[in-house]
């Protein structure tokens, strides 16, 4: 091989080379925009892990959008559901709990037409589903139980959500509490407020008198004792901007998995 | 263009980028760069894996069979281990660190990295011919002679013939298309059906297994075959000659060619 060849073939491969690269970059680039704009980045995208946390996100988004996390028979109802720790109630919370929760506000804030706030009775006075579904923690263990309460769907439509709307926020009463879902999952018909527990009324231990569930998404985005949803377009303004306390503590914001 | 220069080399896959710069005198490439480039991620990934995985089973050393399970619930089997919750008896008079945020992320993060490069390796080799030059068994080879004669050669512990620097013998070609084809897929199977969002996708992955705390236990023993595959390996590597193997998979050359110069 002579020496020009090599060179002209070596300047064939550079100019190939960065072809090839600077279409990858704008792949990338491309591909980034598209994923914005169909919501597809979670909140947690930056750091280390924002690598897998967005693949993760990104394709379970994808394929799982409209789809319905499994319900099972009243026979597979575990006879003893684990309530799991729960930090002990505050001052606010006992004053409620002796009152038999008559007091206990929902409040509705955010990107909504008409600022509003719930009380249990009126909640359970709503269309209600029920549903036997998983709830399974991120440390291994689950149980199933039937689940009873209000579509959050129908809601954030009382209260009007906005279309601009992408998440919602929610908080228990309980400090550092809080997580927020993007809108696939708020919207899901099996994302209940729940109030009810198989057949009776929502334990204390599980949650009552109003827990959000997820069945979608593992343990910890099932928040208990849920005061405040608020919805928005972005998850600035709350601890790190992760969207969570969990995120904020180091775990995933989208706990799909 | 001509992979195969002679017999005795069967393995070389050149990569053409670098066939110029390599001298005509250099013996032909063990490994090609692609294998030992996905060899070392995946290493990378699967240790990441490992360890993130212990940490994550740490928080709930119980195991189940069906759907479900908890503490209040008869378990499969307990690993004596402290647990990083206090939720679960161990015996231990003490709880360890809650680890399982970093390793949750980094858990699904060393997947992704893994199943990828998977599959480039996987779809790359259907084309380099990978497989069935170093991973298909020869048909001659599929004896009862021969197998006796490998597995009695590894009882020895004895050092491979020179014909091994060059190709995989029978144990391994087996035992690679075995972690590839049953081990890699089987763990990825498992894990993904424990995600409820992606079995709301598909509930055949975890009706399947029988449950999702099935998923979680044949996970766990699916792993467990993968460490003691990785353990296997590290010790046969050792046995053929650490240098000379670990020279041949991180540049490429045999051992035998350069350990006579």
């Amino acid at each position: 091989m002579s020496d020009s060849l090599s060179r002209k073939l070596s300047r064939r491969k550079l100019i190939v080379r960065g072809l090839a690269a600077t279409a990858g970059v704008a792949g990338l680039g491309v591909a980034a925009h598209i994923a914005q704009k169909y919501g597809l980045v979670p909140p947690d995208h930056g750091g280390i892990y924002g690598l897998g946390e967005t693949l993760t996100y990104a394709s379970q988004r994808l394929l799982t959008r409209h789809s319905m996390a499994r319900e099972f028979s009243k026979s597979q109802i575990s006879k003893r559901p684990l309530a799991n720790e729960i930090e002990p109630p505050g001052d606010e919370f006992k004053r409620l709990q002796a009152g038999r929760f008559a007091d206990w506000r929902l409040y509705v804030d955010g990107m909504v037409a008409h600022p509003t706030s719930f009380s249990v009775d009126q909640l359970q006075s709503f269309p209600s589903r029920t549903q036997i579904t998983m709830l399974q923690c991120e440390e291994g263990w689950s149980y199933i139980a039937e689940w009873n309460g209000v579509p959050l769907s129908h809601v954030l439509d009382l209260a009007g959500a906005l279309p601009q709307a992408r998440y919602v926020f929610y908080f228990s009463i309980e400090p550092d509490t809080w997580e927020s879902i993007d809108m696939a999952d708020a919207l899901h018909p099996q994302t209940l407020l729940t109030y009810g527990m198989n057949g009776d009324e929502l334990p204390v231990g599980h949650g009552g008198p109003l827990r959000l569930r997820v069945p979608r998404q593992v343990g910890y985005k099932n928040v208990k004792f849920i005061n405040h949803i608020t919805v928005t377009d972005n998850l600035g303004g709350y601890g790190k901007g992760l969207g969570s306390a969990s995120a904020d503590a180091g775990y995933a914001w989208y706990a799909g998995i | 263009m001509a992979r195969m220069e002679s017999a005795q080399v069967p393995l070389a896959v050149r990569v053409p980028s670098s066939a110029s710069a390599v001298p005509p005198t250099t013996a032909p490439l063990r490994h090609s760069a692609l294998v030992r480039v996905t060899h070392w991620i995946t290493t990378l990934s699967f240790l990441a894996l490992l360890v993130t995985g212990a940490e994550i089973v740490i928080s709930h050393p119980r195991f189940y069979w069906g759907e479900t399970g908890n503490v209040l619930t008869p378990a499969l089997f307990q690993i004596p281990i402290p647990a990083s919750r206090h939720l679960v008896q161990t015996g231990y008079g003490y709880v360890l660190p809650d680890q399982n945020g970093w390793s949750r992320y980094l858990h699904f993060q060393a997947a992704w990295v893994a199943v990828l490069t998977g599959l480039l390796y996987v779809i790359s080799m259907l084309f380099t011919g990978h497989l069935q030059k170093d991973l298909l068994p020869d048909k001659s080879d599929l004896s009862w002679r021969s197998f006796s004669t490998t597995i009695a050669s590894h009882l020895r512990f004895a050092r491979p013939s020179e014909a091994e620097a060059w190709s995989y013998n029978l144990l391994q070609r087996l035992s690679y298309l075995f972690v590839i084809i049953i081990l890699f897929p089987f763990v990825i199977w498992t894990g993904l059906a424990m995600s409820p969002a992606f079995v709301s996708a598909f509930p055949a992955t975890v009706n399947l297994l029988g449950g999702q705390q099935s998923a979680r236990t044949l996970h766990f023993f699916v792993s467990l075959a993968l460490l003691l595959f990785l353990l296997v390996h590290v010790v046969m590597i050792f046995v053929a000659g650490f240098k000379s193997r670990m020279r041949a998979m991180i540049t490429g050359r045999a051992g035998t060619h350069l350990e006579r110069t």
